[in-house]
């Protein structure tokens, strides 16, 4: 079958999709966007999560004839998420909880095509360079699921408590860092975010 | 078209700048939080084509008959290979006795061993076809246990077994046992006013890396093959697999892609040769990726352990003597079992000074899942059962198990059960006195938040089982005794390429070798490492590959002192070739080139007095200074196989742990509040990697405490709990937090006097757990993982 869907702001189409397979395999192995990980498949572990429509999922357990006419946030399309919400909601003001990025927002949202590369660019998420700076990335298999999870509970939650951060960050297994500098990368970027306000 | 997601090199760039001792940041950093870097399950290569491993069903069974005739018709699939497509007469690996069939041959040994291989253009296909080869299996009696294993008549897990082990063990069915005798046990237990002894058991752990086994195989025009792959260690891969391929080994070019973890469970290869001969038998790139069920049947997982422990100790609280036991189970294959023997037998006394002792450690052969390397690898059983003896015996004595531990540590000079002299700082006691001076947590905890009880603080969390009625509080202590690097005579060297260029006007240089970065930071210390020696900002790291010499396992805590010792080495042999060359230019227009004792820093050649002779530009302009060179530790010798007696150690580490937690004692959760570290890492060559090694390996250690266990069956000795459903790992909701008081004692016989470190938290941290929980509910506890029916009595 075909699916169409929007990934990281650019709309795309995949053919010749077995109805089995998962939007994890699609993004990965059809796409060429091997961010998202495979680590358990069964939605264990979340170094698969990506956002769908806004929400987190683990890839591995969505069909990927279910994202279809949807939008679907990797690990590679958060640095230029993050740079589009923060100018579409300068400061942060999302206490609420109300103010993640609407899905009409999201459909007109577009990756820049030099955004794709943070090498060259530079620019990072707030949440990916807290993790670099707070030493949470050690063999970064977990990272980008953590990341995509992080980030949207910065998005929901800007100043969370440490039980906030463990509860939101709970469905993502990591087996190298024990978890206190991922605790750390969190709180890091919540500080910044507050400090630029 | 080449191979995407092949490893690139790692430009450190200007942005991390930092000799050592400072907390330069990770190289690949960037590319691991944008998701562009290339772990080995990303490989992709046009064409490619997927394979896939059809595993036994069943543990002990002859094989009757294997039909693939139906897997080979189906559409898409292009190869099936059982074991007589094997192309050579070698047709077996291992890391110390070749003993594990590439395919099994005429039996199967464990539940989970590979029997066939598909390769075909979808994996969902080679799988299907996977399931249509028929095997018939006629099924033997499972050896489960010491008693099965080395009864009189019990089936041999390996007949007509030839390794040098064989003569020194009782029974055909022990794969190696190490005695350890220094002084009369017995003699000085006459001494004791009390003798407590206890049997503990130890649950089978699984290091659950998060990248699953994979890799890429790409079969190359000379008749070789390019292989991407996720390991601890190239050359020791290498050596398996060149001669089962019936390939030189100049002819298996090896690439490290990236890893997602490791902790021991990649020192064995798992895909490696099947992606390969699948590759060479298709003329296809072929890549493997195991999922998280062919993941538990695709590594060796920690020795589970029964152990028997006796100490005596006097009035006043020395220790008289110590015997034990420990019997290793390790399963189907041999692995590293000899070693881990080694490890734990040497090491089974702990920190303590103890003269008198009787110690035999042995593993088995059985049916089983095969067991091997893991973080903390034979110390880590050891320090659990040790550890729970301390304090039983303090206990007995009406003394405090830190003082007790104190009063008993090991320290620089002591004598170890061995007969080794320990020549480098032992702070055993300094370490415990930090950990229990840091400040405890508030009683609580989870009244604090204001009136209404936080039940996420509690133990059973989320769930809420509890507002804090039935909830009692422990600490506990431990501390751990680890050697570092490989043992007992091993050759234990690393080999290092450095090249200082000048590029674009600046100084460069290129750190190469086959060191398998599996998330320790290596690569970052390697780039510390070049900088302060050799004075230049720009520092690449080269892909990890076969083209330089061996750089041995990234395990047993080695990697940093001995390929950092080898990076070291060559800078030096680099910077003196560089001065060198400096005073065949320039030596004529200053005496301090002939005179002075001259660094490299910032780019210049300086004099000890910091005067300036020299950019590095001007000194090489387009001069190359490349040099490779191995590097090695002091010797080490084997263990006497009849007294233990040996030199068989070349460092020690030391971690100390206090563990807080609390219990709800009517469902018996178990919440660990706070694991405090106190570590002795001799230097911190990069401060921010050293506390997140042992947070991360305080963690693995709190695991095997209160929720890790591989789960055999002992009836049909088949996994029952393959997946991450059913194997509990640690999540951010169930660790604690976890302070950490870095100690710095240089050991002056290793580079920069820095200490391994990824191992030692591991060991102390399982039992300062149980020791907590012990001092909550007054429970015995002598078997982990702690499991609630323990606490509950149900």
């Amino acid at each position: 079958m075909r699916v169409n869907f929007t990934v990281n702001g650019r709309r795309h189409e995949a053919d010749d999709v077995w109805e089995g397979e998962s939007l994890l395999y699609v993004l990965r192995e059809r796409m060429g966007l091997p961010g998202s990980k495979n680590a358990c498949e069964q939605g264990e572990c979340g170094s698969c999560t990506v956002r769908l429509d806004g929400v987190p999922v683990c890839s591995c357990l969505v069909a990927a004839g279910q994202v279809e006419g949807r939008e679907v946030i990797t690990v590679e399309g958060l640095a230029d998420f993050a740079a589009h919400r923060s100018e579409a909601h300068p400061g942060t003001g999302c206490a609420s909880g109300a103010c993640g990025t609407a899905l009409d927002e999201a459909r007109r949202w577009e990756a820049e095509p030099s955004g794709e590369d943070a090498r060259e660019t530079g620019e990072l998420s707030p949440i990916q360079q807290a993790f670099i700076d707070a030493g949470a990335v050690q063999c970064g298999f977990c990272t980008p699921g953590l990341l995509v999870a992080a980030d949207e509970l910065l998005e929901r939650t800007p100043e969370p408590s440490d039980a906030d951060i463990r509860e939101a960050l709970s469905g993502n297994l990591c087996r190298c860092t024990g978890y206190e500098k991922i605790l750390d990368a969190v709180r890091l970027a919540a500080a910044r975010a507050e400090e630029a306000v | 078209m080449g191979v995407t997601g092949s490893p690139t090199s790692i430009n450190q760039g200007t942005r991390t700048k930092g000799g050592i001792g400072e907390s330069t940041l990770r190289p690949d950093g960037i590319l691991k939080v944008t998701g562009e870097f290339a772990y080995s399950s990303d490989m992709w290569h046009e064409d490619m084509l997927w394979g896939h491993t059809l595993r036994s069903t069943v543990a002990h069974a002859e094989i009757v008959s294997i039909d693939t005739s139906e897997a080979l018709a189906t559409s898409g699939v292009y190869a099936v290979l059982t074991y007589d497509d094997l192309p050579t007469a070698v047709k077996n690996y291992g890391l110390e006795i070749q003993d594990t069939p590439v395919l099994a041959h005429g039996k199967v040994r464990h539940h989970g061993e590979p029997v066939a291989l598909v390769a075909a253009d979808h994996p969902e296909t080679a799988r299907r076809a996977a399931a249509k080869i028929r095997i018939d299996y006629r099924e033997l009696p499972v050896i489960t246990d010491e008693a099965s294993a080395t009864a009189d008549d019990a089936v041999l897990v390996h007949e007509g077994r030839t390794d040098h082990h064989i003569g020194h063990v009782a029974h055909p069915n022990i794969v190696h046992r190490q005695p350890i005798i220094r002084g009369d046990a017995e003699a000085a237990k006459a001494r004791a006013d009390v003798v407590v002894s206890g049997e503990y058991v130890f649950g089978m752990q699984d290091q659950a890396f998060l990248g699953p086994e994979s890799g890429l195989a790409v079969p190359a025009e000379d008749g070789g093959v390019d292989l991407y792959v996720a390991t601890q260690w190239l050359h020791s891969d290498l050596r398996q697999i060149a001669p089962v391929l019936g390939l030189p080994e100049d002819k298996v070019r090896m690439t490290l892609s990236g890893v997602g973890g490791a902790f021991g469970g990649r020192e064995d290869l798992s895909m490696q040769i099947h992606a390969c001969l699948l590759a060479l038998r298709t003329g296809k790139p072929v890549k493997i990726v195991y999922n998280r069920f062919e993941s538990f049947f695709g590594h060796v997982h920690r020795h589970p352990a029964k152990l028997w422990y006796e100490h005596g100790a006097t009035r006043d609280g020395k220790l008289t003597h110590m015997k034990c036991r420990i019997v290793l189970d390790g399963g189907a294959y041999a692995s590293a079992s000899p070693a881990v023997v080694g490890n734990a037998s040497s090491l089974a006394v702990g920190p303590y000074v103890v003269e008198d002792v009787d110690i035999e450690a042995l593993a088995l052969y059985t049916n089983n899942p095969p067991c091997g390397a893991m973080r903390g690898f034979g110390a880590v059983q050891a320090c659990f059962a040790y550890e729970a003896q301390m304090d039983k015996v303090a206990a007995e004595l009406g003394m405090d198990p830190v003082e007790f531990r104190q009063l008993n540590a090991m320290e620089q000079g002591t004598l170890l059960p061995t007969g080794q002299r320990v020549d480098s700082p032992a702070p055993v006691a300094e370490l415990l006195r930090r950990v229990k001076a840091m400040p405890l947590p508030p009683e609580r905890q989870w009244e604090s938040a204001g009136e209404q009880a936080d039940v996420r603080a509690l133990p059973g969390g989320l769930s809420n089982t509890t507002h804090g009625e039935g909830v009692v509080r422990g600490v506990g202590y431990a501390v751990g005794l680890k050697n570092v690097g490989f043992s007992e005579g091993f050759d234990d060297y690393s080999t290092a390429r450095v090249r200082m260029e000048v590029i674009g006007g600046e100084p460069v240089v290129t750190v190469h070798t086959a060191m398998a970065e599996v998330g320790q930071g290596g690569v970052t210390v390697h780039a510390q490492i070049a900088r302060t020696e050799l004075g230049v900002a720009q520092v690449t790291i080269h892909p990890a590959d076969t083209r330089v010499g061996s750089a041995g396992s990234t395990s047993a805590s080695r990697q940093t002192y001995v390929t950092g010792g080898a990076v070291k080495n060559s800078c030096e042999a680099v910077r003196e070739q560089v001065l060198d060359i400096g005073r065949r230019k320039f030596g004529t227009y200053h005496p301090a080139w002939a005179t002075a004792e001259l660094l490299l820093e910032g780019g210049k050649v300086v004099t000890d007095g910091g005067e300036a002779l020299a950019d590095l530009a001007d000194v090489l302009e387009d001069e190359a200074v490349d040099i490779e060179l191995e590097w090695r530790h002091r010797p080490t010798e084997a263990f006497d196989l009849r007294t233990g007696q040996g030199n068989g150690h070349v460092q020690y580490s030391f971690a100390a742990h206090r563990a807080v937690v609390e219990v709800d004692t009517e469902l018996g959760l178990v919440k660990v509040i706070e694991l405090a570290c106190a570590q002795d890492v001799g230097k911190a060559l990069n401060p921010l990697s050293v506390v997140g090694q042992i947070q991360g390996g305080t963690i693995q250690g709190m695991g095997i405490a209160v929720m890790e266990e591989i789960i055999v069956d002992p009836r049909t000795a088949k996994v029952r709990n393959p997946s991450f459903t059913d194997y509990l790992l640690p999540t951010i909701l169930d660790t604690p937090t976890i302070p950490v008081d870095v100690l710095e004692l240089a050991d002056d016989h290793a580079p920069y006097g820095l200490r391994g470190v990824g191992e030692a938290p591991t060991l102390s941290s399982t039992p300062a757990v149980l020791a907590a929980i012990r001092n909550a509910t007054g429970l015995e506890l002598n078997r982990t993982p702690v499991r609630p029916e323990y606490l509950t009595g149900t």
